[in-house]
């Protein structure tokens, strides 16, 4: 009862505080926000003669629109350039075990870093998370050339190379390891958060770690998995770095990102390929963030940015 | 004829692609799923060296050869010429701090590295107090969160556009802010070229995207504040302002700072946006893309190297400020 009416008084503290002008202006932001994207959407329905002769913000008066643009820069490859919808292709080809796979071995060693009792463990966490502080860029020469000669010492051979050069498997490994130090630390930080009692329990009744982890730690994680599965699709998904400089700049692995900067650099002028290029990378992360903006904005909360 | 032939190839490659990546995710499932069913059938005393093995071991494996080995071979590497054969001391940083074109490169990390930051928190801040006190502040949020879904590329893709110049005086202009300036009076030029607007016109792009992030974690601490507070302070009569500045920024102190720092982190990275909208031409390069540059344009590992170093130096002490942080923050919980 009491706590209705404080929640009263808050609300018309609230009511009170709340000015139309504020909410004016802010709605004002987020129209000029979302303008330069709108831009581009309506551009990329507009004919190419269109585009080039008049801003889109004439279409209001003046509507005139086609899918020429998407059925071209989709399907239609240019001599040696597949097009568009082979790079799309090749983004799931790299998003999707460049999420399922460090997620796995992220959720066994934050199972391991919460649960498992041995000295250091605190240690260990801080120190991964510490990791973070290693820029991307400090590991693309020598992951380079660790992937396409192996490693050597002297002549003896410690990691052979494989020959994985121009498969997808440098990319997958490359995500995999840049995406640890966030993986670990924001899947650690639900775990450890886990009833003690819960997992005590099962232990007594005989289960091991690896039952445990089956059929307790995993199902009740799946919040934590989804917050981070997120993080990790749109950062694979929107990544130029990584996929420029272990995809060796080879056509067939390529992904979306990767064509498209090329685009813009070579055909910097063609707006209605470009633009229809552009919306095709962006529907697929945009749609995935709205459906889950709740997950994304919980991990976000939990201290997780990609450093 | 050829068209059809295409067709067939395209698809063709699509199905073998396919077919590639569910075998991947089987085979690894399967790794997994085996590793699993062997453990659990063996003794506990094996089971207690055992569960390292597969909890542990991958985990710190891959983060040793995919970061710390890295790491320590790029400060190797830093100090050695060209292709890694010899020693060259530190002529790579002084190569770094004499250059002129390497200077400009640096000058525009610092100034990405304070503008960045500083916008973005603002207007994070801004639209968080902004939209606390709004009714239904979703769409609104939506909206200005909105680009953080969407990658540097695209974003590039999205202002280059904004930006597009055409030097034709007879032809209408298709870019907006060309358009704009025409409508204010002023003769629109060609943007990215000119130094040092350009710098700042990038910036824009990458400030447009951060303050979605901003205004999230700020607009979390902002709501935390106890609402006691707040009317106690409306009980003395402080004006909107006043709370603003009195009450607000004070109690959630600690979270701007983080947000600063984190952007900041982002910003002295900056890559996609550069690469895109100018590649770095134009006196628009910053340290990552002259990184790139260096060591795979240039094929020089040692000045490449040279600048991941330099990179890393400047993170550090940000990092470091936001693990200090955390570490504060969970000894007091």
């Amino acid at each position: 009862m009491a706590r209705k009416s404080r929640r009263r008084d808050v609300e018309a503290v609230k009511t009170h505080l709340s000015s139309p002008w504020a909410s004016f202006a802010a709605i004002l932001i987020a129209t000029i926000w979302t303008i330069p994207t709108f831009g581009l959407f309506v551009t990329s329905f507009r004919p190419s003669t269109g585009i080039n002769g008049s801003g889109w913000w004439t279409v209001f008066t003046n509507p005139e629109f086609t899918f020429t643009n998407y059925t071209r820069v989709l399907f239609e490859g240019r001599g040696a350039t597949p097009p568009l919808s082979q790079y799309f292709l090749n983004t799931f080809a790299i998003v999707i075990p460049s999420t399922i796979i460090p997620i796995t071995i992220a959720m066994f060693a934050a199972y391991a870093i919460a649960w498992f009792n041995f000295k250091g463990r605190n240690f260990l966490f801080f120190t991964i998370f510490a990791l973070q502080v290693i820029p991307l860029q400090m590991s693309l020469i020598p992951l380079l050339q660790l992937f396409s000669g192996g490693l050597h010492i002297g002549n003896f051979t410690v990691i052979p190379s494989f020959g994985i050069t121009g498969t997808f498997i440098p990319i997958w490994l490359a995500h995999t390891m840049f995406g640890l130090p966030l993986a670990i630390f924001l899947l650690h930080n639900f775990i450890a958060q886990l009833p003690r009692e819960l997992i005590e329990a099962a232990r007594v009744d005989g289960a091991d770690h690896f039952k445990l982890f089956r059929q307790i730690i995993l199902p009740l994680s799946i919040p934590a998995i989804a917050s981070f599965a997120i993080f990790q699709f749109l950062w694979t998904w929107n990544d130029l770095l990584v996929a420029l400089t272990f995809g060796g700049g080879k056509r067939d692995i390529a992904p979306l990102m990767v064509r498209l900067a090329e685009m813009t650099g070579t055909r910097g002028g063609d707006w209605e390929l470009l633009t229809a290029g552009a919306f095709v990378s962006i529907l697929v992360p945009v749609a995935v963030f709205f459906a889950l903006q709740r997950y994304f904005v919980r991990g976000l909360l939990a201290g997780s940015v990609k450093g | 004829m050829i068209e059809i032939a295409a067709r067939q190839s395209q698809l063709e490659q699509a199905v073998s692609k396919l077919t590639g990546l569910t075998l991947t995710i089987l085979i690894f499932g399967a790794l997994v799923a085996i590793a699993f069913a062997l453990s659990e059938r063996t003794s506990e005393r094996v089971q207690r060296f055992l569960k390292y093995v597969i909890f542990l071991a991958p985990a710190l494996i891959f983060l040793f050869i995919g970061l710390v080995a890295p790491a320590i071979r790029t400060l190797y590497l830093s100090f050695r010429d060209a292709r890694g054969e010899e020693s060259v001391g530190w002529a790579n940083f002084k190569w770094a701090f004499t250059q002129p074109e390497i200077l400009d490169v640096l000058r525009n990390t610092g100034v990405w590295m304070i503008v960045a930051p500083i916008a973005s928190t603002g207007f994070g801040l801004l639209i968080a107090v902004l939209t606390d006190r709004m009714r239904r502040p979703g769409l609104v949020k939506s909206l200005i969160f909105m680009p953080m879904a969407i990658s540097f590329v695209g974003a590039g893709i999205i202002w280059k556009f904004v930006y597009q110049f055409e030097p034709n005086d007879r032809v209408p202009e298709i870019g907006l802010l060309s358009q704009i300036a025409e409508w204010l009076g002023f003769v629109p030029s060609n943007w990215l070229l000119v130094n040092p607007l350009n710098t700042f016109l990038l910036i824009v792009v990458f400030v447009w995207i951060q303050t979605g992030f901003a205004m999230v974690v700020l607009s979390a601490s902002i709501k935390a504040i106890p609402d006691e507070i707040l009317e106690a302070s409306m009980l003395d009569g402080a004006s909107g302002w006043k709370r603003f500045a009195r009450v607000t920024v004070p109690m959630i102190r600690g979270t701007i700072i983080v947000v600063l720092s984190t952007i900041t982190i982002g910003a002295l990275k900056v890559f996609d946006i550069i690469r895109t909208m100018t590649g770095g031409n134009f006196k628009t390069s910053v340290i990552a893309n002259e990184m790139y540059n260096q060591s795979f344009r240039a094929l020089n590992y040692g000045t490449g190297s040279a600048l991941a170093i330099i990179l890393f130096l400047g993170v550090l002490p940000l990092v470091a400020y936001n693990v200090m942080h955390l570490r504060r923050e969970r000894s007091e919980r």
